[in-house]
């Protein structure tokens, strides 16, 4: 997924620290799907993740409620998780402004640049094309467990939570 | 991804994959020796077998260690992500049961391993895999060569025992016009002379037991992936870009993008199979690396200093040596090994079959033994060792004809190995 965009780790980091609240839209019941493994692996680490999918609103996802729309959550969200593809990206990325949150986060694949320019314009951190699960195991020392090239030199000891 | 950039080759074979462990703080890396980890509950064991989250199961498909060697050499190699691997030939199957079906076809140069030889000509047919050797002087004898079933182009960067150099720009060109990935074996040159990935290959394979690990002392290879292939795009291998029957359906390449191809590798190859590297291997190998660029310095040196002593000598008819100026190869040598051209190379010495031979068993300080890439400095007759399974037209194509020895040279003291191979060819 190599491309043009750069994201410093001290923000991902940050990101990271300060969101306690994912939706993630396109969410799937299927366990097989990729957002499922990103759900699931995201309330691992201790996230409240909420799922926004019109097709199953009301059903149940891990324990948690499927919502129709962004604008149907009942809680705050730090961080709208994009698993869309890049077109649908857009209007997602609108409401995210319009619920107030904080960060926009595209998954592998997705990338809209125009709903980017948006976001930011409304104050919101937009991060796109990269996988919330890699980038989180990548960063707190879990990626390279998989021969994964981290990119992370560091001789400080890794602390244990992140 | 970003960060590595800013750290340089010598830096990142010491630190690259591991940090102070965050239990103990220790500071090397651990010997994981340990066949198996406790899961949390019930939930996290599902999690880690699903591949949901990033964990250890067995250590047959990831073991701590043996991960802090991926990291390390996936790092060196530029590349994505990487699985080791019991042995070099390991990682090759690793690589192509990753890439092939029974039926698929996949091209290679003829100058490689003789061990690579007989693995592509008479194992892989046995599993429905066709390997066509072909010369790689020509670029285009690849791009003529192609079929639809073809899946994959295979070079040595540095054949052993040749010391052909291939162009890898240009094979890589006619791989991706094709839309199937170029693998490299890197084995000859490490990371520290050739960086494939830089020349468009897609994959990287290793004997780690050679100049990685470095000593002669642990049996290991590696496979890395660049990260660029576009396996969609390709249309070719719908086994990593389709639901996977032999993973409840898991689609690799959607689900882990550009390292999808290396967890297919390990989640199915590895598992399946089960040629796993040992966490004591990795860990030799590990330290090994911490020293590559030193070592290979010094190899390069030596190997530069025995050749043109070599090339005067009265007895010795011809000098297969791409850091010569005589070498047909030095033109690409200096494009795709700018630091020297290795250290393992072959020369006729006059007299044939049985003065190659009897050269080989008059050394002294040589070992004669069927490795290379070890402090120690190793000869070889390959006619009669490494290259016997071949038939004579092969061994000649290969670079192993009768009058062929090959050298592996060492980091003693240059002249004491001069002394050494003066004495033998005095002998014949």
């Amino acid at each position: 997924m190599k491309d043009d965009l750069q994201y410093a780790d001290a923000d991902l980091r940050r990101i990271f620290r300060d969101t306690r609240t994912v939706a993630m839209v396109g969410a799937s019941p299927k366990w097989v799907r990729p957002s499922h493994f990103v759900f699931r692996y995201l309330q691992q680490k201790g996230f409240r993740v909420i799922p926004v999918n019109p097709q199953n609103a009301g059903e149940q996802i891990l324990g948690e409620t499927v919502y129709a729309r962004l604008a149907d959550v009942p809680v705050k969200v730090d961080l709208v998780d994009v698993f869309r593809n890049s077109d649908a990206a857009g209007p997602i990325t609108d409401e995210a402004i319009a619920i107030g949150a904080g960060v926009v986060w595209m998954q592998l694949t997705v990338r809209n640049d125009e709903a980017a320019a948006r976001a930011r314009a409304a104050g919101l951190e937009v991060v796109m094309n990269r996988c919330l699960k890699i980038e989180y195991g990548r960063l707190f020392g879990e990626l390279g467990w998989c021969g994964v090239n981290t990119g992370v030199i560091s001789s400080k000891r890794l602390r244990v939570n992140r | 991804m970003s960060e590595q950039a800013s750290f340089g080759f010598e830096t990142r074979a010491i630190h690259a994959g591991a940090r102070p462990d965050p239990v103990t703080g220790s500071r090397n890396v651990p010997i994981h020796q340990t066949t198996s980890y406790v899961f949390e509950d019930a939930e996290h064991a599902a999690a880690l077998f699903n591949l949901a989250t990033f964990g250890f199961i067995y250590s047959r498909i990831t073991n701590p260690t043996v991960a802090v060697l991926e990291e390390r050499v996936a790092s060196l190699e530029g590349g994505r992500a990487a699985v080791a691997a019991a042995s070099g030939h390991a990682a090759q199957f690793l690589a192509f049961f990753t890439l092939l079906e029974p039926g698929d076809e996949f091209l290679a140069s003829r100058n490689l391993y003789g061990g690579s030889i007989t693995q592509f000509t008479h194992s892989f047919p046995r599993l429905g895999w066709t390997g066509r050797l072909l010369d790689p002087g020509d670029p285009e004898n690849f791009r003529r060569a192609l079929t639809p079933r073809t899946k994959a182009i295979f070079v040595e960067s540095l054949a052993n025992p040749g010391g052909v150099v291939v162009d890898l720009e240009a094979v890589a060109a006619v791989a991706h016009e094709a839309g199937i990935p170029l693998i490299v074996d890197n084995t000859m040159a490490s990371p520290w002379l050739c960086q494939p990935f830089a020349w468009g290959a897609d994959l990287v394979v290793h004997s780690t037991t050679k100049f990685l690990s470095g000593h002669g002392t642990s049996m290991g290879g590696v496979l890395v992936e660049s990260g660029k292939f576009d396996w969609e795009r390709s249309g070719k291998f719908p086994s990593l870009t389709s639901p996977e029957p032999a993973y409840h359906g898991l689609n690799f390449y959607e689900t882990f993008g550009d390292f999808g191809f290396t967890m297919k590798a390990r989640a199915v190859a590895l598992r399946d199979f089960g040629p796993a590297m040992a966490p004591m291997n990795a860990f030799l190998t590990i330290t090994g690396i911490e020293t590559l660029p030193l070592r290979m310095e010094r190899h390069v040196r030596n190997a530069l200093e025995v050749a043109r002593f070599l090339e005067a000598h009265p007895r010795v008819a011809w000098v297969s040596y791409a850091g010569l100026e005589s070498s047909p190869w030095r033109a690409l040598a200096r494009k795709y090994l700018p630091k020297g051209a290795g250290s393992v190379f072959t020369f006729g010495v006059k007299g044939g079959y049985e003065a190659g031979r009897k050269l080989v068993e008059s050394c002294e300080l040589f070992s004669h033994l069927a490795n290379v890439g070890d402090t120690r400095s190793l000869v070889i007759h390959p006619a009669s060792t490494t290259h016997r399974q071949l038939s004579d037209e092969q061994r000649v194509a290969a670079g192993a004809g009768p009058e062929v020895v090959r050298l592996s040279v060492g980091l003693e003291s240059a002249e004491d190995l001069i002394r050494d191979l003066d004495r033998a060819l005095g002998a014949g």
